[in-house]
C-alpha cells in the first residue's frame, strides 16, 4: 500500500504545483524601451488585480499605457494580481531588485508592505494609491471622484421619472460614504423631492452579487442604478430592466448602451506622466497627492445624449466652478440624514473630515 | 411589502437557487456511490471558465454548455481516479481539487474577464402556465435550464429509488463489499456517479456564467461550490429535498439585498452565514432522532479495495 500513498501524495502535489504556476505573478515587461534613449529608466507596477477587470486595475493600466506614449523610453514592469499581505512586500522587493527607480502600488492593503521596502531602499521612490502613510521616499496618490460623482447625481436627478434612484455601494467605509453623498449631494441640486436607496454588497469585485444588489433596487422602483462596484453588473440589470445607469471607473456605456447615462472616471494617465517626469529630472518629493477635477485625474466620462441640453449645461458649469475652486461639493449648509444639520452656511469640510466621514446626508435612504 | 415585490423575491430565489440545485445533485449521486467530493467549488469554477470562454468563442451558447460539461467531468474524472483506483484519502483529493479548480480557471480565463456577453439563454415563457396571476411570474418564466434542473432532480430521485441502477448505486455506497459480491462493478459505478456529478458541478458553474450574472471573473462562484455540498446533507441525500433546500439557500442569497431595500437593518454578514446555520442545525436534529448515521451513505469517504475484508 506505501506505493500507492506516494503515488497519490505525488498526484495531489501535481495539482497543487500547477495551481502555483496558474496564479504566479507573472512578471511581463512591456513597452519596447528603444536602447539608444539616453533616459532610459525602469518603473514598477503591483496591481491588485488584471487589467481586464474593466474597472479599477484597467484604469490604472491605461493610464500605465498614455505614460508609455508619452515619455518614450520608460521601461514598465508589470506585476498583476498580486494579493494584499506577505506576497506583496515580495512583489515591491522584487520590482526593486530589478531597478525600478520608482514603484506604483494601486492598492490600500499595500501600505505596510510598502514602507518595509521604501526603507531598505531608500534611493528608490515608492507612490501608493490610496494610501495614507508617508515616509521620505514614500508618497501617496489618489483623486477626489467625489467630485465627479456630484456631476453625475446632477445627470442622475434630472432623469429620473419617480424620484427614487438606487446606489449599489461596495463596503461602509469613507471613501464610499463620501460618494454616496457627494452623488445624493448632486441630485438634490437639480431635484430636492428625490431620495437615493443604498444597498451594500460587502465586497468591491463579485458579478452576481453586484447584479442581484441592482435588480433588488429596481424591483422596489428605481429608475436610475447608480454604483461604487468594479464590474460593470449593475449596469447590465439596469439595461436589462429598461432604466436607467451611472458607471464608475471607466466609461462604461458600452456595457450598457441604452440605460449608461454617464460615469465617474479615474484618469491616471497625466499624474503618471508627470510624477515619472518628476522622478527623472530629480525634482520628485514625497507628498500626499489628492487630485480633483482641475487636475484631469478625475473626470465625467461624455454625457449619453438622452440628457436634455440644458442638464449637460448646468452640469458643465458646475465642473467648471469646481475646476476653478470656486466651489466644492462639501461646501454648507449640508443636512445630515437625521436632517440635523452637519456644515453650517460658509463652512466647507476639510480634507481630513472628508476622509473621515461616516455619516449620511439627507436624502439617502440606507444604514451604516 | 406588496404582492409584487414577494413575487419579484420569489422568482429571484429561484433563479439563485438553480446553480446550487445543478451543483448539490451532482454531489449527491456522488456520494450516494460512497464518494465524497469536496471539488465542487473547483468543479464549478471551471465549467464556468471553460462555458463562458467557448461560448465567446464559438457564439453558441449550447457548444459552451457542453464545454463546461467535459470541463467539470474531466476535473472528477481526476478525482475518482485518485479516490477509486489509488483509493486515496478523498478529503485531501477533494480540497486539492478546489484549490486546482480556482487557480486552473484564473489561469483559462485570465483574457476573458470583464468581456460583455449579449447572446445567452434568454427566458423561456410556459404557455399558459406562465399567464396563471402571481404563480406564473414566480414559476413559469425562467429560462430552460431552470426547468431542467428540476427536472433532473426528480429523474435522480427515481432513478436511486425506483430503478435497478439506482439500487446498485445505493449498495455501492452502503456496502461496498456486498455489492461486489452480488456481481456489482464497484469502481465501474463509483467512476461514473462521480463524473456525471462532476459533469453537473459544471454546469452549475456554467449557469452561472452564462445565466445568472454573463460575464467571467475570476472566483465569480463565490463559495456556491461549498453551499452545494451543506446542501446535500441538509438534504439527507434525497434528491428531492435538495430541490426545497437549494429554494431555501437561493432564497436567503435572493433576500440579502432585498432585506436592505426594505430597509431592515440586519446584517449582510449575518444572512451570508444562515444556510450553513440550517445545516448544523438539521443535522443535530436528524441526528439526535434517528440516533447515529442521520441518513449518510455507510461507506460513504471510505475507499474499497476488495483485499481488505
Amino acid at each position: 500500500m506505501k506505493f500507492k500513498r506516494i503515488v497519490v501524495l505525488t498526484l495531489i502535489a501535481m495539482l497543487l504545483s500547477t495551481l502555483a504556476v496558474g496564479c504566479g505573478n507573472d512578471a511581463e515587461p512591456e513597452g519596447g524601451a528603444p536602447a539608444d534613449q539616453s533616459e532610459n529608466i525602469k518603473v514598477g507596477w503591483v496591481y491588485i488585480g488584471v487589467p481586464g477587470d474593466y474597472g479599477w486595475t484597467y484604469a490604472h493600466n491605461q493610464g500605465r499605457e498614455y505614460m508609455e506614449d508619452e515619455i518614450p523610453g520608460v521601461e514598465s514592469i508589470v506585476l498583476e494580481n498580486v494579493p494584499e499581505g506577505a506576497d506583496a512586500e515580495r512583489s515591491f522587493e522584487q520590482l526593486a531588485q530589478e531597478g525600478c527607480s520608482i514603484i506604483f502600488g494601486t492598492s490600500f492593503g499595500y501600505g505596510d508592505a510598502m514602507l518595509a521596502v521604501a526603507k531598505k531602499y531608500p534611493d528608490i521612490k515608492f507612490m501608493h494609491a490610496t494610501g495614507l502613510e508617508t515616509a521620505d521616499n514614500l508618497g501617496t496618490y489618489f483623486g477626489r471622484i467625489y467630485q465627479a460623482r456630484y456631476l453625475s447625481g446632477m445627470v442622475a436627478g434630472a432623469m429620473t421619472e419617480n424620484n427614487q434612484l438606487g446606489y449599489v455601494a461596495a463596503f461602509p467605509i469613507p471613501e464610499v460614504v463620501r460618494g454616496i453623498n457627494a452623488f445624493t449631494l448632486g441630485v438634490l441640486a437639480v431635484n430636492p423631492e428625490a431620495t437615493v436607496k443604498v444597498v451594500w454588497t460587502n465586497t468591491w469585485f463579485d458579478p452576481t452579487k453586484e447584479k442581484e444588489a441592482a435588480k433588488s433596487l429596481l424591483e422596489t422602483g428605481c429608475d436610475v442604478i447608480a454604483q461604487h462596484q468594479d464590474t460593470a453588473e449593475p449596469q447590465v440589470a439596469a439595461e436589462e430592466a429598461g432604466k436607467y445607469s451611472i458607471g464608475y471607473n471607466n466609461d462604461m456605456k458600452e456595457f450598457a448602451p441604452n440605460a449608461n447615462l454617464t460615469s465617474p472616471i479615474w484618469n491616471w494617465g497625466p499624474f503618471y506622466v508627470d510624477t515619472i517626469k518628476s522622478v527623472m529630472d530629480g525634482s520628485w518629493t514625497s507628498e500626499a497627492y489628492w487630485g480633483g477635477l482641475d487636475e484631469g485625474i478625475v473626470d465625467l466620462a461624455p454625457i449619453s445624449d438622452k440628457v436634455p441640453a440644458e442638464v449637460v449645461e448646468q452640469v458643465e458649469a458646475k465642473k467648471q466652478a469646481m475646476t476653478d475652486k470656486e466651489w466644492d461639493v462639501f461646501m454648507g449648509p449640508i443636512k445630515a440624514q437625521d436632517g440635523s444639520e452637519k456644515v453650517a452656511q460658509g463652512q466647507v469640510l476639510t480634507d481630513a473630515e472628508m476622509l473621515s466621514m461616516d455619516w449620511f446626508v439627507a436624502g439617502v435612504l440606507g444604514n451604516l | 411589502m406588496d404582492i409584487n415585490a414577494w413575487t419579484a423575491l420569489l422568482a429571484a430565489t429561484i433563479v439563485a437557487g438553480t446553480p446550487i440545485l445543478f451543483a448539490a445533485a451532482g454531489e449527491l449521486l456522488a456520494e450516494r456511490s460512497g464518494i465524497l467530493n469536496l471539488g465542487v467549488e473547483g468543479m464549478m469554477l471551471v465549467g464556468a471558465a471553460l462555458g463562458f470562454i467557448v461560448t465567446v468563442n464559438t457564439g453558441n451558447h449550447w457548444v459552451g454548455l457542453l464545454a463546461a460539461l467535459a470541463g467539470g467531468g474531466s476535473m472528477a474524472a481526476i478525482h475518482a481516479l485518485v479516490t477509486v483506483s489509488l483509493r486515496g484519502n478523498q478529503v485531501v483529493s477533494g480540497l486539492a481539487l478546489t484549490i486546482f479548480g480556482s487557480g486552473l480557471s484564473g489561469f483559462l480565463g485570465k483574457n476573458y474577464q470583464g468581456i460583455p456577453m449579449n447572446y445567452g439563454f434568454k427566458s423561456l415563457d410556459l404557455p399558459v402556465l406562465s399567464d396563471l396571476p402571481y404563480l406564473g411570474a414566480v414559476f413559469f418564466r425562467h429560462d430552460i435550464l431552470v426547468y431542467f434542473s428540476v427536472i433532473l432532480a426528480l429523474f435522480m430521485w427515481y432513478l436511486l429509488y425506483k430503478t435497478k441502477w439506482g439500487l446498485a448505486i445505493r449498495s455501492v455506497g452502503e456496502n461496498p463489499q456486498a455489492a461486489d459480491a452480488v456481481g456489482i462493478d464497484v469502481s465501474r459505478i463509483r467512476y461514473l456517479c462521480t463524473i456525471a456529478g462532476g459533469m453537473l458541478a459544471g454546469l452549475g458553474g456554467a449557469y452561472i456564467s452564462l445565466v445568472y450574472a454573463p460575464t467571467w471573473q475570476e472566483n465569480m462562484t463565490a463559495g456556491r461550490g461549498w453551499i452545494a455540498v451543506a446542501l446535500v446533507i441538509f438534504a439527507l441525500w434525497n434528491p428531492t429535498r435538495a430541490v426545497l433546500g437549494a429554494y431555501l439557500f437561493g432564497g436567503v442569497e435572493a433576500l440579502t439585498f432585498r432585506l436592505q431595500t426594505m430597509g431592515i437593518n440586519l446584517s449582510s454578514f449575518f444572512l451570508a452565514m444562515f444556510p450553513y446555520l440550517v445545516t448544523i442545525l438539521v443535522l443535530v436534529v436528524v441526528t439526535i432522532r434517528r440516533r447515529q448515521d442521520a441518513g449518510a451513505p455507510q461507506a460513504l469517504s471510505v475507499a474499497y479495495d476488495r483485499e481488505e475484508r
